[in-house]
C-alpha cells in the first residue's frame, strides 16, 4: 500500500532508509535547485580542491530550471528537468552527504549504486508540472552562478513539494517496476 | 496583391508564444480528461488528474504550464499574393521571439551549443517557411521542450526492412525515452522523403490535432496499430507504469529514394504547445 511521508530538510540516514519505491514523499524546508551548467561547476571546483558554494551534506537537490517569476511573485514555473544528464555528476555530489535529488527520468547503474552506498533517494516529481508544482515554493532565492540565468543555484524554501519515490537507497527502481507490471507483449 | 506590415507579424508571433506557453489546446485538454477516465493504473490516473489541474493554474494565475518554454519553431505559410512591406520576414519573427518570451516571463533556453551561453533572449527561433496559394500569411508558434526533443530520432533504413522495420524504430524509440519525455507523450513519425525531410514531416505530424483522424485510410490504421504497439510498453503516465504511454501516434509519409527509407520519430511530451494565428 503506497504510503506518503512528510519529510523535512535537512534528511538524515533514517530518513532515507525508512523511504521505499512509490511512497509519495511531501519535501518540506530549505532545498536547493541546479542543472547541467551549475553541475560542471561544482564537480569542476571539486575537481580544483576547492569548496562549495553550498554545504550539501544532509541537502536535496532539485533539478530545475525555473521560468523567471512575475513580479509580486516568487518563481515561475518549476518543474523537474530530466536526470540522466547530471548522472556523471551526481555520484561526487553523493558522497559529498548529498541526501536526494529531484528530477524525472531512469538514472544510470551508477547513479542507483551511489545512492546504496552512501544512502541516498532518488524523488520523481511530474515532468510537465510546473505550474502545480510552483505553488509549493514559498521563497527563492539565488545563492550562486547568477551569471547562469535559470541554470543558477537557487535556495528554495518548500511546503509538501509533491514527489514519488523511484530509488530508494537499497538499489530498487520504480520506473523498472510499474512498467513491468503494465507491460504487455 | 495584398500588404502586411511586418510589425503585424512580430506582434502575431508575440502574443502567439505567450498564449502557447499559458493556455493548452482544447484537443489535449480533452485527450487528459479521457486518459484520467480511462487509465488502468491509479497512479496513472492522478497523474492525469495532476497534469489537467496544472493546465488550470497556468491558464488562471498567468504561469507556464512547463517551465521549459521550448525552443520556438516557427512554421509560416506565406500566400503568394501577400507583399510584406516594412523589415524582413524572418527578422519580425525573430522579434516577435525575443518580444514574446521577454514580456511573457518565459524562459530562455537556448545556449551556444560548445561554450553553453544562454543566448538571453531565446533567439534564434527555427522557422520553415512555405509558399502557398492565397493573399494570407498562417503562423504557427511551436514552443518545442528539450526534454522530448532529446528523445527523437531518425533512422536511414534499409528497404528491406519495410513496415516491420518501421514499427520496431518506433516502438524502441518510445521505450528507450522511458519517462524522459513527459509522458503521455504524442509520436510524431514521419516516413520518407530524405534525411531531414523525415524529420520534419514527424514534426509537422505533431500540429495535427489530437483525437483527428488522419485522411488517408491506410496511414489511419498505421497510426491506430502504433498506438497499441506503444502502449503496450507499460511505461505508462509520467513513467510510473501504465496503459496510456502516448495519447497518439501521427504519421506524414511521402515518397523516398529507391535506395532509402528514411524513418523520423518526433517524440512530443503532454505539454503540446502550438498556437496559430492567420493574418
Ligand atoms: S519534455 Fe515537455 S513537459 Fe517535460 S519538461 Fe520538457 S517541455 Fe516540459
Amino acid at each position: 500500500m503506497p504510503r506518503t511521508i512528510t519529510l523535512v530538510t535537512p534528511l538524515t540516514d533514517q530518513d532515507v532508509e525508512a523511504l521505499e519505491i512509490g511512497d509519495t514523499v511531501l519535501v518540506n524546508g530549505v532545498i536547493y535547485t541546479a542543472r547541467d551548467a551549475a553541475h560542471k561547476r561544482l564537480v569542476d571546483l571539486l575537481a580544483a580542491g576547492q569548496p562549495l558554494p553550498v554545504d550539501l551534506r544532509g541537502q536535496i537537490m532539485f533539478y530545475v530550471g525555473p521560468s523567471p517569476a512575475r513580479p509580486g511573485r516568487v518563481i515561475g514555473a518549476a518543474g523537474p528537468t530530466t536526470s540522466y544528464r547530471m548522472d556523471p555528476y551526481a555520484p561526487q555530489l553523493l558522497a559529498l552527504g548529498l541526501k536526494a535529488m529531484i528530477g524525472k527520468g531512469k538514472r544510470a547503474p551508477e547513479v542507483i549504486a551511489a545512492m546504496q552506498t552512501y544512502k541516498a533517494v532518488y524523488l520523481g516529481a511530474i515532468g510537465g508540472a510546473g505550474a502545480l508544482i510552483s505553488q509549493a515554493i514559498q521563497e527563492a532565492e539565488i545563492v550562486a552562478y547568477e551569471d547562469l540565468g535559470p541554470e543558477a543555484i537557487r535556495r528554495l524554501v518548500v511546503e509538501n513539494l509533491p514527489t514519488i519515490v523511484i530509488n530508494d537507497c537499497r538499489g530498487n527502481d520504480l520506473y523498472e517496476l510499474g512498467m513491468q507490471q503494465y507491460a504487455q507483449d | 496583391m495584398r500588404e502586411i506590415d511586418v510589425k503585424d507579424i512580430t506582434a502575431a508571433v508575440k502574443e502567439a508564444a505567450i498564449a502557447a506557453n499559458h493556455e493548452l489546446g482544447e484537443d489535449l485538454l480533452h485527450a487528459l480528461a479521457h486518459g484520467q477516465a480511462t487509465e488502468e493504473s491509479p497512479t496513472g490516473r492522478e497523474v492525469f488528474r495532476l497534469l489537467l489541474e496544472n493546465a488550470r493554474i497556468a491558464r488562471e494565475n498567468r504561469i507556464p504550464i512547463c517551465q521549459d518554454c521550448g525552443l520556438a519553431v516557427v512554421f509560416v505559410d506565406l500566400g503568394q499574393d501577400v507583399h510584406l512591406v516594412g523589415g524582413h520576414l524572418n527578422d519580425a519573427i525573430q522579434a516577435g521571439v525575443r518580444q514574446g518570451y521577454e514580456e511573457g516571463y518565459l524562459r530562455k533556453s537556448l545556449c551556444h551549443p560548445l561554450t553553453r551561453k544562454n543566448t538571453g533572449d531565446n533567439t534564434p527561433a527555427v522557422i520553415y517557411t512555405t509558399i502557398v496559394p492565397g493573399d494570407r500569411v498562417k503562423l504557427t508558434v511551436v514552443p518545442k521542450g528539450g526534454g522530448s526533443e532529446n528523445m527523437s530520432r531518425v533512422h536511414m533504413l534499409r528497404p528491406a526492412a519495410g513496415l516491420a522495420g518501421i514499427k520496431a524504430k518506433v516502438v524502441e524509440t518510445v521505450r528507450e525515452a522511458g519517462a524522459n519525455p513527459c509522458p503521455p507523450i504524442i509520436v510524431g513519425v514521419g516516413i520518407g522523403g530524405t534525411f531531414e525531410q523525415a524529420a520534419l514531416l514527424a514534426k509537422k505530424a505533431l500540429l495535427r490535432e489530437v483525437g483527428s483522424k488522419n485522411p488517408d485510410p491506410e496511414l489511419a490504421a498505421l497510426e491506430e496499430e502504433f498506438l497499441t504497439l506503444v502502449n503496450k510498453t507499460g511505461i505508462g503516465p509520467a513513467g510510473l507504469g501504465g496503459r496510456l504511454t502516448a495519447l497518439a501516434v501521427h504519421i506524414n509519409m511521402m515518397p523516398c529514394h529507391i535506395a532509402s527509407l528514411p524513418v523520423a520519430v518526433n517524440i512530443q511530451c503532454h505539454a503540446s504547445r502550438h498556437k496559430e494565428v492567420i493574418l
